[in-house]
């Protein structure tokens, strides 16, 4: 049913810290490696060894340059991939029910073999999170890793989406957002995550950390500063006899 | 947005076809026999072959009868049922002026209303989407309506009303490229909001990949837009300026009144192309594809 649920019990997203991210990809990797091997249709690859390869990924990694108004140019990577709307446009629009909010946890989900491949979903996302299967004809998108999550028959510790579980620098968290005392809200109130779009009036459930300020460090690059001055002008001993020979030469 | 020709197609002949039935519901012409066989024959084959080129762009065409289920959210599925609904209406109409000579006026009124209530969802399905801040505004279902109604008393064979409703629609058109130009700035969003890295400048650095991909290519097209000066003229002096001219020669035949069609639809498709091609996804900031 394409209608948004008035509230959800949980609002399950990941919390993405920007300041944290190295843009090394390894969520874009994981994700399109489990979500190919797992639920639903496989995220396909078109002409993949060719001259032209193109394929479906449900996250995807952008870098921006960023220059503060007091401080050096910055380089921020930047994953983006479904951001779970509370007020998610994707859902209103599909004509056949197959987009839908989930009313336990929030999670937006695609029933596949009711999709009719239209593409209004995707029409209606603003972060590009749906992308349409070339080789299956329907959308795909983010599902939180619904089939890790809840899935017993993982260890424990594999119980979170692909992305959060490989990231070797820690900057994807997954929790909560609707419970102010998880560690993703707490995180997300001590860092102000934020919103993107915030204008388009989609409530995203995901949050992003901001880069942490970079100008307090100025100072650090002083440190080696003492010991790369030049070597002092009044030369003694057979030193300052060298360069003494050296200049008159 | 990716201009696909199956979308073009079908919002402009179904326009033609059902702003068509709305004049023969209103009984303009009131018609009776073959005329109006084969007015309606000309009606249904726009209306409908129209609905069956959108199902050219759909993945699963087979699955196209579930979108009829999702009415009191989607302006999709509200459109699948109006046509339908619109289409009956006008066939039982359409039928008893054919076969039984007879004009049964409620029902025509009725069939008429569901035809322009057709288009409207049609225009609101575009209209509907912040996304796209070119189509974001209340001048789209005006300006998919006008021409609707134009080409439809056009079709009529209404001349003097044609010519006004036409003028009316190049007044609308012209209105929608103008606030349609200033639309994404005016939105509000822009790169530093779709990051949250501003307010200093942001600039994409890096794609996430080197390649194409179905975002890029379904929201990003930029090649067309280099000509749209030049095509909007063209829209506008074949969709509209040549038919209000041929239409306002005292006793235009069969022969001007084809020329006036022909010349109407080659700008109405023109003006429909860069309706697409013209229309910015806000996605597209993230690649850096638009003046941030």
């Amino acid at each position: 049913m394409t209608e948004l649920p008035a509230s959800t019990q949980k609002k399950l997203g990941l919390v993405i810290d920007l300041d944290t991210c190295v843009g090394c990809h390894a969520c874009v990797i994981s994700c399109k490696g489990w979500n190919t091997e797992n639920y639903g249709a496989p995220l396909s690859d078109q002409d993949p060894y060719g001259a032209d390869p193109t394929g479906t990924f449900l996250n995807r990694v952008h870098s921006y340059e960023i220059t503060p108004e007091d401080g050096p140019a910055q380089l921020v990577h930047f994953p983006k991939s479904c951001l779970h709307c509370e007020e998610a446009p994707c859902v209103t629009v599909c004509p056949t029910g197959a987009s839908y909010k989930r009313a336990e946890d929030g999670i937006v989900l695609v029933n596949e073999s009711a999709c009719i491949g239209c593409g209004l979903c995707a029409w209606a996302c603003p972060y590009g999170a749906r992308e349409m299967d070339a080789a299956e004809g329907v959308m795909k998108k983010c599902t939180l890793c619904v089939d890790r999550i809840y899935n017993e028959n993982l260890p424990e510790e594999d119980r979170e989406p692909a992305c959060v579980r490989t990231c070797p620098a820690g900057a994807r968290h997954f929790g909560d957002l609707g419970d102010p005392d998880s560690a993703v809200s707490q995180l997300v109130a001590d860092r102000g995550g934020m919103d993107l779009m915030p204008e388009q009036g989609t409530k995203p459930v995901n949050k992003y950390l901001p880069p942490r300020p970079k100008q307090d460090c100025a100072e650090e690059f002083d440190v080696l500063a003492p010991l790369l001055k030049p070597v002092a002008e009044d030369t003694k001993g057979f030193l300052g006899w060298l360069d003494k020979a050296l200049e008159k030469l | 947005m990716h201009p696909a020709p199956s979308v073009i197609l079908f919002t402009s002949f179904s326009g033609l076809g059902f702003g068509l039935l709305v004049f023969l519901g209103l009984g303009l012409p009131p018609v009776t026999g073959w005329v109006a066989f084969f007015l309606y024959a000309l009606a249904y084959a726009l209306a409908v072959g129209g609905l069956l080129a959108s199902t050219f762009h759909l993945g699963h065409p087979e699955r196209a009868l579930k979108a009829f289920t999702q009415w009191r959210t989607s302006w999709l599925s509200r459109e699948a049922w109006l046509s339908v609904a619109a289409l009956v209406v006008m066939g039982v109409y359409g039928f008893a002026a054919v076969f039984l000579g007879t004009r049964l006026v409620p029902l025509g009124w009725f069939g008429a209303a569901l035809a322009l209530a057709t288009v409207s969802s049609t225009s609101m399905i575009y209209a509907q989407l912040r996304t796209v801040p070119r189509w974001h505004q209340p001048l789209t279902p005006l300006h998919l309506l006008s021409l609707s109604i134009a080409g439809g008393a056009l079709l009529a064979g209404q001349m003097t009303l044609a010519a006004g409703l036409l003028a009316l629609a190049a007044a609308v058109q012209v209105a929608h490229w103008q606030v349609g130009d200033a639309a994404l700035a005016r939105s509000g969003t822009d790169l530093a909001t779709a990051t949250g890295l501003g307010p200093g400048p942001v600039r994409a650095f890096e794609p996430p990949h080197t390649g194409t991909n179905y975002l890029l290519k379904e929201f990003m097209h930029v090649v067309g837009r280099k000509h749209a000066r030049k095509l909007r003229l063209i829209a506008l002096t074949l969709g509209y300026g040549i038919p209000v001219v041929l239409l306002l020669i005292p006793g235009a035949g069969h022969v001007l009144g084809a020329l006036c069609v022909l010349s109407h639809v080659t700008g109405l498709v023109t003006s429909r192309w860069l309706f697409f091609a013209e229309a910015e996804h806000v996605v597209g900031l993230y690649y850096g594809k638009r003046a941030a």
